[in-house]
């Protein structure tokens, strides 16, 4: 080994030290967050100051707004032109204390940095992929803040990733019917390590987020092409 | 004490109002409407037999070529300001009755001029040089007698009362030119027609009788109003502006120059106590040009939301470089809305947290642009996207499309998590690859087994769907009317996504994610 590359891989080993010893924030208190994702989010709730990455659902990123903003705290959207308002008014977002910003335009960093500096809690999917640097950046302000990100797709060193893995719509058959309700699966790996897998409504046929109960296996179990005349059974009963 | 007045009428105001606004010929038959009454009309419209108080459809039946106007009080009283302003050099202390006459104290202007003949004759003479050719002067004891003699005086002209004669002359004058149409139709009833009957009972019969208002009326009808004329007080100017020269082409020095001015406008308002809280931005460019736009904002105006906002309009706007068509000559700031200093003022421990709240988001506001943050109202509509209104921050939430009415045709809960703004191409097809499509009696022609919501080649099989569930919009106006067809669709990975058809072709609305 030379002794250049011994350097290296000592300053890269410092990094990660520091690393863990930020992950580990005294000041860190949890949001209030939908009961749903206690079973999946590292400490059962959103941490301040910490990011999360979320992958293949818009509204389970809506859901995790909903928590924090039904509570009364300041939330803001932004990179996403196509934010459906009225299912994240429907999962409990609050509308009137949501900011959206649907272009976040050449200096997303900048636009995004003042946004942490006074929202509690920023739905982002980022115009390019974050640079190792401007996640380190973004997430000592986070800390410093005390806010809370949740990226819509890959972020560096996020405290977790969510998942979802698996998808079944309930209510939508052969040419009939309509979507009503969907169970889907969460695998939720934090960034300790170990992974966890839940079910949950998203939404359920309350427009509830919650997670799948022991009692809802006999009602709507089942795939969705015969789960919808199971469910339409259930209804008419 | 009675005040000798002066009273300066100019018949027909409101219609005068219009026809310079529109920049019609003073001789065009024209009707100004309130209430769909004709309120004022011009001399031509009068000689065809329109008169005030007649239905719309009366007046044009008269008079087909009837130019038809909304009375509109504001016009009239800006239209008022000039001739007020050019009273008021004559003879400071005018007071304003109505939008097309006002009063002034003769005893100032006849003493100067030589007599209150003479005074009336400058006066009339200014107004005429004004372009008001249609000016008639009254003098008389009180505002009441002199505002009856205006109306008895010929065009340009005036007709003096001598001191101590006008309950002489309202002698014959109809009971009606009180302006209480219930006493005056009670007074009729009653077989008192003119003020000179009403003067002729004794005044403490008319107030047992009439109580307040019968005292008022007789003290107007015997020429003993003592109402004194009581000057106005010229309203502070609010409005700034900056001219440049030479025209300036670029934002950022117009931005630069107007920073002076927005302070002078700020501290001029807050030297009345006032702030500004809806401003208008006034842009004058070298070819003529004018354009205007208002900005509302959540809290009041400082100086540096109001470059912001300078800044914003000259950019959006299309054209070249600056935004603005051509080099920008002028920038005016006018005040829209403002509110006393003290609703708006800071509390002992500072703002509330909203307040940071809104210094941040200005702030990111001056980084993307005003319509770059917004906040989302839910409004009504069939589509998903015309369900919810982007209103920019600062702006008035207001859906633009009501969300109480019914909205037959909109899609059951839940609503999609993805809505794009402009429908992306769809593929859909039947089993055997033929596309898919809906007849003009809403009924499918083959049953979709294969789509792609993105309009790709890849097409996925389709699990479940239902549909066709038609829209059929505005059938009524052949510009906005739509008739389409909605599909919910799930494919076999499991992505549910909201798809239309009109005319053959489909796209993607929107997609539950």
């Amino acid at each position: 080994m030379t002794p250049t590359a011994s350097l290296v891989r000592q300053a890269q080993d410092l990094q990660g030290r520091i690393r863990q010893a930020e992950g580990v924030g005294l000041a860190s208190t949890t949001l209030e967050t939908l009961p749903a994702f206690a079973g999946c989010l590292p400490g059962g709730a959103l941490r301040t100051g910490a990011a999360y990455s979320v992958s293949g659902s818009t509204h389970l990123a809506m859901a995790l707004l909903a928590g924090p903003s039904a509570a009364g705290a300041w939330c803001g959207v932004a990179g996403v032109p196509t934010f459906g308002a009225e299912a994240a008014a429907a999962t409990g977002v609050d509308l009137s204390r949501t900011i959206l910003v649907p272009d976040l335009g050449d200096q997303w960093t900048a636009v995004l940095a003042a946004l942490i500096d006074v929202l509690a809690v920023i739905v982002v999917r980022p115009p390019l992929p974050v640079a190792g640097a401007d996640a380190a950046r973004l997430g000592a302000r986070l800390r410093q803040r005390g806010a809370t990100l949740v990226c819509l797709g890959e972020w560096p060193r996020s405290e977790a990733q969510l998942a979802v893995t698996d998808s079944d719509w309930l209510g939508l058959g052969a040419g009939h019917g309509h979507l009503l309700a969907r169970r889907v699966t969460v695998t939720a790996s934090s960034r300790a390590g170990g992974g966890r897998r839940v079910q949950l409504w998203l939404p359920g046929p309350d427009q509830r987020v919650r997670a799948v109960g022991a009692d809802d296996s006999g009602r709507y179990g089942g795939r969705q092409h015969h789960g919808g005349g199971e469910l339409h059974r259930s209804k008419a009963s | 004490m009675l005040t000798r007045t002066m009273v300066i009428w100019c018949p027909d105001w409101p219609v005068r109002a219009v026809i310079h606004l529109e920049g019609m010929p003073p001789t065009a038959p024209v009707a100004v409407f309130a209430k769909s009454k004709v309120f004022a009309c011009s001399a031509s419209a009068r000689a065809e037999g329109v008169c005030r108080g007649m239905r719309m459809r009366d007046a044009q039946a008269r008079c087909p070529e009837l130019c038809v106007f909304d009375y509109d009080e504001t016009l009239d009283a800006r239209a008022f300001e000039p001739v007020l302003e050019a009273v008021e050099v004559l003879s400071p202390g005018v007071q304003l009755i109505r939008p097309g006459t006002c009063a002034v104290r003769a005893k100032g202007p006849s003493r100067f001029y030589g007599g209150e003949r003479q005074a009336a004759a400058v006066l009339a003479e200014r107004l005429v040089a004004l372009g008001v050719d249609d000016c008639r002067i009254g003098v008389a004891d009180g505002p009441f007698a002199a505002e009856q003699a205006a109306r008895r005086a010929e065009q340009q002209d005036s007709f003096v009362i001598d001191k101590d004669g006008s309950a002489a002359f309202l002698h014959d004058i109809p009971i009606g030119v009180l302006d209480r149409p219930e006493l005056v139709s009670l007074l009729l009833r009653l077989g008192l027609r003119t003020l000179g009957a009403l003067a002729a009972l004794a005044a403490r019969d008319v107030v047992t009788r009439f109580g307040d208002e019968g005292a008022w009326a007789h003290r107007m009808a015997t020429g003993r109003d003592e109402r004194a004329v009581v000057a106005r007080r010229a309203p502070p100017e609010l409005v700034r502006h900056a001219d440049f020269e030479p025209p300036l082409e670029q934002v950022d020095p117009i931005a630069f120059s107007m920073r002076s001015t927005a302070e002078a406008f700020v501290s001029a308002l807050a030297h009345e106590g006032l702030v500004c809280t809806a401003v208008r931005i006034e842009v004058r460019t070298d070819d003529g040009c004018e354009s205007g736009r208002t900005w509302l904002h959540p809290r009041w105006f400082d100086p540096h939301d109001l470059i912001d906002r300078i800044r914003w309009q000259l950019q959006g706007s299309p054209g070249p470089a600056s935004g603005a068509s051509a080099p920008v000559s002028q920038v005016r700031l006018v005040p829209e809305e403002v509110d006393l200093l003290g609703n708006h003022a800071d509390g002992l421990w500072g703002g509330a947290p909203d307040e940071r709240i809104h210094r941040a988001l200005s702030r990111v506001q001056g980084m993307v642009g005003h319509e770059g943050v917004i906040s989302a109202v839910l409004g009504g509509g069939r589509g998903t996207a015309e369900r919810q209104t982007a209103v920019p921050w600062g702006d008035q939430l207001v859906p633009a499309k009501a969300p109480e009415l019914p909205w037959p045709g909109s899609l059951p809960a839940p609503a999609p998590s993805t809505v794009y703004a402009d429908p992306r191409p769809a593929v859909v097809v039947g089993v055997g690859g033929q596309p898919v499509g809906v007849t003009g009696r809403g009924v499918l022609t083959t049953e979709p087994a294969r789509f792609c919501p993105t309009g790709g080649d890849e097409l996925q099989p389709v699990q479940a769907w239902a549909g066709p569930w038609p829209v059929d919009e505005r059938w009524w106006d052949p510009e906005q009317s739509r008739r389409y067809a909605r599909f919910q669709m799930v494919g076999v990975d499991g992505s549910a996504w909201l798809l239309a058809v009109e005319n053959g072709t489909w796209w993607t609305e929107a997609r539950y994610d």
